[in-house]
């Protein structure tokens, strides 16, 4: 079985994918894990996930070019500096 | 516990897991899988921070230094248990081992944790915490074998054959609770065998030596790395 470890650096941190491994089930996974992903104390906990447990999306068709939608299409930061003014909430 | 002073009580331990952890570490690269690598070695070098610690205070007894406990001493000189000095390699003789080690010195140092000597107990319980993942990891490997016939036959010879070995890295009182343990586990019981005693050394234990002490032998003043 092929997991996905995912670890958490610090408390309070999100998650992040770590890498895989692969193992004859989940009670190896636990100590292949432990070993691999937190033995140097460089995680504080971890996610095991059975590859097969996952849900993966890979299509995101953009047939009209909506780049307005997209965080890249178009710069905040004029607008938002006047947006500021106008309110009264500009910073330094 | 048998009568010892604590500084030959502290060798017993330090030599049994640097020897063995000496011994698991010859799997690196070549373990069965990458994952099972990665474990095993990591657990062969907790076995030596486990025999750096234990020599350290051992050095305290002694008036001399870890590193000269550990490197410097005669093959003769060691007090380890035969079945660490044995090399098996071989996955589920290595697994047998492993596993009959961690039960003894589980047992082992349940007894040392009610030690009267603080430091005693105190350094026992430490290691114990770190054990518990050699034992899961050694568990796992007996469950998974017993499933199945094949790996049931391979570690039951195996176990057989280190059956000796491994009462004799205990105490006399202490080695009913390992059969008790091993035998249940088994669902068989085990032969009535003379122990393998501490202080006899195997053949193999002049070459580990050998190969173990070579970076000391050639710069006695300390390996810069």
């Amino acid at each position: 079985m092929i997991f996905e470890v995912f670890r958490q650096e610090r408390k309070g941190q999100p998650f992040q994918h770590a890498g895989s491994l692969d193992a004859p089930d989940e009670h190896f996974a636990e100590i292949y894990a432990r070993e691999q992903y937190g033995r140097r104390q460089e995680s504080v906990a971890l996610w095991l996930v059975p590859r097969a447990s996952l849900h993966e999306i890979d299509d995101f068709p953009d047939e009209f070019d909506l780049k307005y939608r997209r965080v890249d299409g178009y710069s905040i930061k004029a607008r938002l500096r006047e947006a500021r003014e106008r309110a009264g909430t500009l910073q330094g | 516990m048998q009568e010892r002073s604590k500084a030959d009580l502290l060798l017993e331990l330090a030599d049994d897991e640097l020897f063995l952890g000496w011994r698991n570490s010859e799997w690196t690269g070549i373990a069965p899988f990458l994952e099972e690598d990665v474990a095993f070695s990591s657990i062969a070098q907790n076995e030596i921070g486990h025999a750096r610690a234990l020599y350290e205070l051992a050095a305290r007894e002694l008036d001399t230094t870890a590193d000269a406990l550990a490197f410097d001493r005669q093959p003769e000189e060691y007090r380890c248990a035969p079945l660490v000095e044995l090399r098996r390699l071989e996955w589920a003789r290595t697994i047998a081992r492993h596993w009959l080690y961690e039960t003894a010195d589980e047992i082992r140092l349940a007894a040392l944790k009610a030690s009267d000597d603080p430091e005693i107990a105190g350094i026992a319980s430490k290691i114990d915490r770190e054990e518990t993942y050699h034992r899961l990891h050694a568990e796992m490997w007996v469950e998974r074998l017993l499933v199945s016939e094949d790996g049931r036959a391979r570690l039951n010879e195996a176990v057989e054959e280190l059956w000796p070995y491994a009462l004799g890295v205990l105490d006399d009182e202490l080695r009913p609770e390992l059969r008790s343990r091993i035998e249940g586990r088994l669902g068989r019981s085990l032969p009535e065998v003379e122990p393998v005693p501490r202080g006899r050394h195997e053949a193999e234990l002049a070459e580990l030596w050998q190969e173990m002490t070579v970076v000391r032998r050639s710069a006695p003043t300390g390996a810069q790395w």
